[in-house]
C-alpha cells in the first residue's frame, strides 16, 4: 500500500515525535509513505479565519502537487493539515466561485488540481485499509495492563467524519485495544484541549487542558494517546502552570503510534518517547505490576 | 381501421397553463408553427385548456371545423388525458383519435432557455401530429371489481380502514405480521392532547374487528406477493406458523404459567424489552386475537443442534402440552403456510418505525442505563407495563427526581432524518406531564422549536407551563457521565446551549428520555416494490397528489393510510384511513373500471406457429391453438407491456395504440424537426 505523505510542519517541528514513531510503524506495517516535494504550509484553522480564498489556495497548492506526484491518497496525520485539506476539497467542490478562485492561484504558478485525492488519516488507514488484524499479528509487546484514555481531539470527527462518529469516536479504542492495553471509557474524547487558546488566552485555555487531565486521571488512565499535534502540547507542556493555578495533574500524553511502536517491539528510544515533559513510565514496570 | 383512406383533419391546440408553460415556452409560436404542417386544419393556443371553455372550444372547433383528430399540448396525461378524450368524445369523435403532449413536466417545468425550450415544444407537438395521423378509433374495456378488500398492516390506521369498509358489508382482509393486531398504539400509554387512555379507546376497537363477521384477520401473517391490476388482485400471504392451532386454542392461556420456565426470562418485544416474558406468551392481555403464541427462538422444543437440524431439549416436559389438556391446540409440528387470496382493492397501513437511539451516539442510549426512549417510558407509566405503571429506573427501584427529555433525536437533522417528525413535541409533553404526575420529578424539556399544531395542542403546551415544567431552547449537546461538580456525581448530565439565556449549561439529571423520531419501516421499499407503489426520498410512501389524492398511489386500486406515507398522529392517521376507506367503497360501488385498450394481438395469417412468445409473457396471456398452429393473446390478461410485440420474429404481433405505424411516424416526427 502506498500513500503520499503530507507532514505539515508540526511533525517536523514541536511535534516530532509524532513523524518518528508513525513512519517506522507504518513501514513495519509494509505501508509505503512518499514525503510530498516541496510542500507548504495547510495555512491551518488561523488563515482559515482571516481569508478562506487563500487559506484553500495555499492547502490545494498541496493537493496539486500530489495529484502532480502521482499519489492515488495523501495521507496527513496532523490533525489541523487533515482537516484543512478535506475542508479546501469540500470547498472546491461545493462552491464554483471558490474552484475558480483557487484554480487561478494555482494556474499563476502552473499547478492544476484537476480531480480529487482522497486526504486520508493514519487510523483511518490503519482501521480500513490495514485492517486490524494485520496490526494484531505484529504485536509482540502486548500493551497488557496499560490503561488508556483515548483522546481525539476535535478536528479529525468535526465537522467532516469521513471515518468515525463525531460525539463517540471509536476507531482509536479499537486500535489500542488491539494492541492489548486497556482503553479507559472517558467521555471527554472530542472535548477542546484549549487550542491556541493556552497560547493566547490562558485563562481559559489551560483551564480546559485541566479538565481532560483531570479526568483522565479520575478515571484512571495510565497515559493519553492522541493524534494531534496541538493536543499533544497543551496536555504535555503546561503541567507547570496547569499545578500552578489548580493542582498537579502530571499524566503522560502520547501519540497512539508512539503506542504502536512500543507493542511492535521496535525500539524505545527511536520512538521520540524522550520529548515528552512527562515521561511515560517504561512498558515493563506497567505490564509487571 | 377501415377508414383509414378519408382524409386526415388535425387541430391542435397549445395550453398556457397560465405560465406554467407560457414563461418559458412561447405558445403563440408553437401554434403558428403547428398551423404550418400537413393535415393541420387549425392551430390555438389558449390559456387554460383543460377548463371548461377550453373543453368546449374542443368540441365546437370538431363540429364546426369537421375535425377528426384532436392534439392538446399541455401537462402530463397522468393529469388531463381523461379530460381532453372527454372532450373528444363529447364532440363526435371516438376518444383515442386524441393525442396528447406533455410540454410542462417534460420541458417548461424542467428548461431555463426559453427559445430552446420552445423549439423543443414544436418538436414534440410535430411527433404527435405525425402519430395521431395513424390513431384508430379503440373501444376500452370494462373489467368488474372483486368487492373484496385487503388491508396491510393492522395498527389504528389499518384497523380503522377495515371497520369502515366492513361496516357497509363488504369483505375484508386484514394482515398483520405480529401475534396481535393493534400496531404503535397499542403500546402507548395516554393520548395527547386529552390524555385519554390508549388501551381504553382502541382496544374496543380491537376486538370488534377481531369478531367482525366481515373482517378475516390473518394475524402474524405477511404478505409476500400480489398480481393482477385494479380489482382483481390475487395475493399470496404467508402464514408464519405461532404452533398453536388458532381454531383449537380458546385463549385461557392456561399454558404459559405451566411452561418449565417457572420464571419470565426472555425480553419480552411488547414492552421494548423492558420486561420478560416466557417462550410461550400473549403480547398483553387485551392482544386480538385471544392466541398465544410460541416463540421457537427461545422455547425448549426448537433447539439447535450442532449440526443446525432440531433437538428437543430433554428438559422441555410439554408441560404447555399438558396443561392445554384435550384442547389440543399445541401443535409443534406447524409450518409456514402460503395462502391465497383474491381482493379488488388493498390498503396500505404498514406504519412507521421509530429512529434508532443508537445511531446518536452522542445522547448515550445503550451506554447509559438510565438513558431511554420515548417507546419505552410508554410502556414504564402504563398501569399494564412491566412495572405495573411504576416509573422506576433500570436498577429496579429507585424512582427518577429529575428528567431531561431530549426532543428532535434523529429528526431535523442532516446527519440522520432532515424531517419533522410531527408528534414529538406533543407526545414528550404527554410524557412530560405523566412523569411528574407518577414521580413528582423536576422535568426538562430541550426543544428547537415546540411545534403543537393542532386541535387544543398549544392549550396543552400551556398546561404544561402551567404544571412548572421547564422548557430549554437548544439542541443538546451531549449527554454524559462527565461530572464536574460534586452534585453532578452520579448523574446523567445534560450539555446544551441555551439559547434563550444565551449560554451554555450543564443540566445534571437521574433520567434522560429521547423523543426518537419517525422513519420509514426498515422493509418500506419491499413494500414498495410489491405494490408498485413509489417512494419520496425519505422512503414514505408516495401518495398520488400531495393536496387533492392524499390516500391514493400511482398504482389503481393501491391506496395508502397513516405513518407509512409520512410521520402523522392519530387523529390525522384515523382520517386519513377513513379517506382510503371511502375511496375503496366508491371503487367497489361503481362496480367497473374502465381499461385502456392497449393490449396486443397476434394477427393470425402471419402467425408462424414458433411459440416464441409465449414464456416470454410475464401474465402467461399468450396461449397455443394447436388446431391452427397460432398462437392468440387473451385480451382480458394481457396488461400491454409490448414484451411479445418486440420479440415475435415475424413482426406479427401488434399492440394498440403502438403500432408500427404510430410509433414510427412519431419518431419521424421529433427527428424531422430542424
Amino acid at each position: 500500500m502506498k500513500y503520499g505523505y503530507f507532514p505539515g510542519c508540526s511533525l517536523k517541528g514541536t511535534g516530532r515525535a509524532y513523524e518518528e514513531s508513525l513512519l517506522p510503524v507504518m513501514q513495519h506495517l509494509g505501508i509505503e509513505m512518499r514525503e510530498l516535494d516541496d510542500w507548504s504550509c495547510c495555512g491551518a484553522t488561523a488563515y482559515m479565519a482571516v481569508d478562506e480564498g487563500k487559506a484553500c489556495a495555499l492547502a490545494a497548492r498541496n493537493l496539486a502537487i500530489a495529484e502532480q506526484e502521482g499519489h492515488a491518497q495523501l495521507m496527513a496525520p496532523c490533525s489541523a493539515c487533515y482537516l484543512v485539506l478535506n475542508k479546501t476539497q469540500h470547498y472546491m467542490a461545493e462552491y464554483g466561485a471558490m474552484k475558480r478562485l483557487v484554480d487561478k492561484a494555482l494556474g499563476s504558478v502552473n499547478l492544476r488540481v484537476t480531480r480529487p485525492t482522497p486526504v486520508r488519516h493514519p487510523l483511518d488507514v490503519l482501521l480500513n485499509d490495514v485492517g486490524l488484524e494485520a496490526v494484531k499479528q505484529k504485536v509482540t509487546h502486548p500493551l497488557k495492563g496499560l490503561k488508556v484514555a483515548p483522546y481525539y481531539g476535535c478536528q479529525i470527527v468535526r465537522p467532516y467524519s469521513t471515518f468515525d462518529d463525531q460525539a463517540d469516536p471509536q476507531t482509536m479504542d479499537r486500535l489500542l485495544e488491539s494492541l492489548g492495553a486497556t482503553v479507559v471509557d472517558w467521555p471527554l474524547k472530542t472535548k477542546c484541549c484549549g487550542g491556541s487558546l493556552t497560547g493566547t488566552l490562558p485563562k481559559a485555555g489551560l483551564r480546559l487542558a485541566y479538565i481532560l487531565l483531570k479526568e483522565a486521571r479520575k478515571r484512571g488512565a495510565d497515559v493519553i494517546a492522541t493524534v494531534c499535534p496541538l493536543c499533544q502540547f497543551n496536555l504535555d507542556g503546561y503541567h507547570d502552570k496547569i499545578a500552578a493555578r489548580w493542582e498537579p495533574v502530571r499524566i503522560p500524553t502520547v501519540y497512539f503510534s508512539q503506542l504502536m511502536g512500543l507493542a511492535f517491539g521496535l525500539p524505545a528510544g527511536r520512538l521520540g518517547l524522550q520529548r515528552g515533559f512527562v515521561p511515560m513510565k517504561p512498558l515493563a514496570a506497567v505490564t509487571a505490576a | 381501421m377501415a377508414k383509414q383512406e378519408q382524409e386526415v383533419r388535425i387541430g391542435f391546440y397549445v395550453c398556457h397553463c397560465g405560465t406554467n408553460i407560457a414563461a418559458m415556452v412561447d405558445c403563440p409560436e408553437v401554434a403558428q408553427f403547428v398551423g404550418t404542417l400537413p393535415g393541420v386544419v387549425l392551430s390555438k393556443d389558449y390559456k387554460y385548456m383543460c377548463s371548461d371553455p377550453g373543453q368546449e372550444l374542443i368540441q365546437q372547433d370538431i363540429r364546426e371545423h369537421r375535425l377528426n383528430r384532436v392534439v392538446v399540448a399541455s401537462c402530463s396525461p397522468l393529469l388531463h388525458e381523461p379530460t381532453f378524450r372527454s372532450a373528444t368524445e363529447k364532440g363526435g369523435l371516438n376518444q383515442f383519435y386524441f393525442h396528447m403532449v406533455n410540454i410542462r413536466e417534460h420541458d417548461s417545468w424542467v428548461h431555463t432557455d426559453r427559445a430552446e425550450a420552445t423549439s423543443k415544444a414544436k418538436a414534440l407537438a410535430q411527433a404527435a401530429v405525425h402519430r395521431v395521423a395513424h390513431h384508430k378509433p379503440l373501444e376500452t374495456k370494462r373489467v368488474s371489481i372483486n368487492p373484496t378488500t385487503l388491508v396491510v398492516g393492522a395498527g389504528i390506521a389499518g384497523i380503522h380502514a377495515a371497520m369502515t369498509i366492513a361496516n357497509s358489508g363488504k369483505k375484508v382482509i386484514l394482515v398483520e405480521r405480529e401475534p396481535t393486531i393493534g400496531g404503535h398504539m397499542a403500546k402507548f400509554d395516554k393520548t395527547f392532547p386529552t390524555l385519554d387512555c390508549a388501551a381504553c379507546i382502541l382496544t374496543p376497537k380491537m376486538s370488534d374487528v377481531g369478531s367482525h363477521e366481515n373482517i378475516q384477520v390473518l394475524s402474524y401473517s405477511e404478505v409476500t406477493k400480489v398480481d393482477g391490476f385494479v380489482g382483481n388482485y390475487t395475493v399470496t400471504v404467508k402464514r408464519k406458523p405461532r404452533y398453536i392451532d388458532e381454531e383449537a386454542c380458546i385463549g385461557c392461556q392456561d399454558c404459559i404459567p405451566a411452561c418449565v420456565f417457572k420464571q419470565p426470562k426472555f425480553a419480552d418485544e411488547f414492552n421494548e424489552g423492558l420486561g420478560k416474558r416466557r417462550p410461550v406468551y400473549i403480547p398483553f392481555p387485551q392482544a386480538t386475537p385471544q392466541i398465544v403464541a410460541i416463540d421457537p427462538n427461545t422455547c425448549l422444543n426448537f433447539k439447535k443442534g450442532e449440526d443446525g437440524g432440531r433437538v428437543v431439549s430433554d428438559k422441555c416436559k410439554k408441560t404447555c402440552v399438558e396443561a392445554c389438556g384435550d384442547k389440543n391446540a399445541i401443535d409443534f409440528t406447524q409450518v409456514e403456510r402460503i395462502e391465497e387470496y383474491e381482493v379488488g382493492s388493498v390498503i396500505v397501513a404498514t406504519g412507521f418505525q421509530t429512529f434508532d437511539a443508537r445511531r446518536a451516539p452522542a445522547y448515550g442510549y445503550g451506554r447509559f442505563p438510565n438513558v431511554y426512549t420515548s417507546l419505552e417510558i410508554e410502556r414504564l407509566v402504563n398501569a399494564s407495563g412491566p412495572t405495573g405503571g411504576h416509573v422506576v429506573m433500570r436498577d429496579g427501584k429507585s424512582e427518577p427526581r429529575s428528567v431531561g427529555i431530549i426532543h428532535c433525536v434523529g429528526s431535523r437533522d442532516k446527519k440522520t432524518n432532515v424531517w419533522c417528525s410531527r408528534v414529538c413535541c406533543m407526545y414528550s409533553m404527554k410524557l412530560a406531564h405523566l412523569l411528574k404526575e407518577h414521580t413528582g420529578a423536576e422535568i426538562y424539556n430541550f426543544y428547537i422549536d415546540v411545534r403543537t399544531p393542532g386541535k387544543g395542542y398549544e392549550e396543552f403546551y400551556n398546561k404544561l407551563l402551567d404544571e412548572g415544567v421547564h422548557f430549554i431552547r437548544g439542541r443538546v449537546g451531549e449527554v454524559t457521565d462527565w461530572a464536574m461538580t460534586p452534585d453532578e456525581e452520579g448523574k446523567l448530565v445534560i450539555r446544551v446551549e441555551d439559547t434563550l439565556a444565551g449560554y451554555v449549561r450543564r443540566i445534571p439529571v437521574d433520567m434522560v428520555v429521547l423523543a426518537t423520531g419517525l422513519e420509514p419501516q426498515q422493509d418500506a421499499q419491499d413494500v414498495r416494490r410489491m405494490f408498485n407503489m413509489s417512494c419520496g426520498s425519505e422512503g414514505f410512501f408516495l401518495e398520488r397528489h400531495p393536496k387533492l389524492a392524499p390516500v391514493n398511489t400511482f398504482n389503481d386500486g393501491i391506496y395508502i393510510a397513516g405513518a407509512c406515507q409520512g410521520p402523522k398522529d392519530i387523529p390525522d392517521t384515523v382520517a386519513q384511513a377513513g379517506a382510503a376507506a371511502a375511496e375503496v367503497l366508491a371503487l367497489i360501488d361503481k362496480g367497473f373500471v374502465e381499461q385502456e385498450p392497449n393490449t396486443a394481438f397476434i394477427l393470425e395469417d402471419e402467425c408462424s406457429g414458433c411459440k416464441s412468445c409465449i414464456p416470454l409473457c410475464p401474465y402467461t396471456a399468450i396461449l397455443f391453438d394447436e388446431g391452427k398452429g397460432r398462437a392468440y393473446i387473451n385480451e382480458a390478461l394481457c396488461k400491454g407491456c409490448g414484451t411479445c410485440v418486440g420479440s415475435c420474429p415475424s413482426g406479427s404481433i401488434v399492440q394498440n395504440l403502438f403500432d408500427d405505424e404510430e410509433i414510427f411516424s412519431e419518431i419521424e416526427g421529433v427527428l424531422a424537426y430542424e
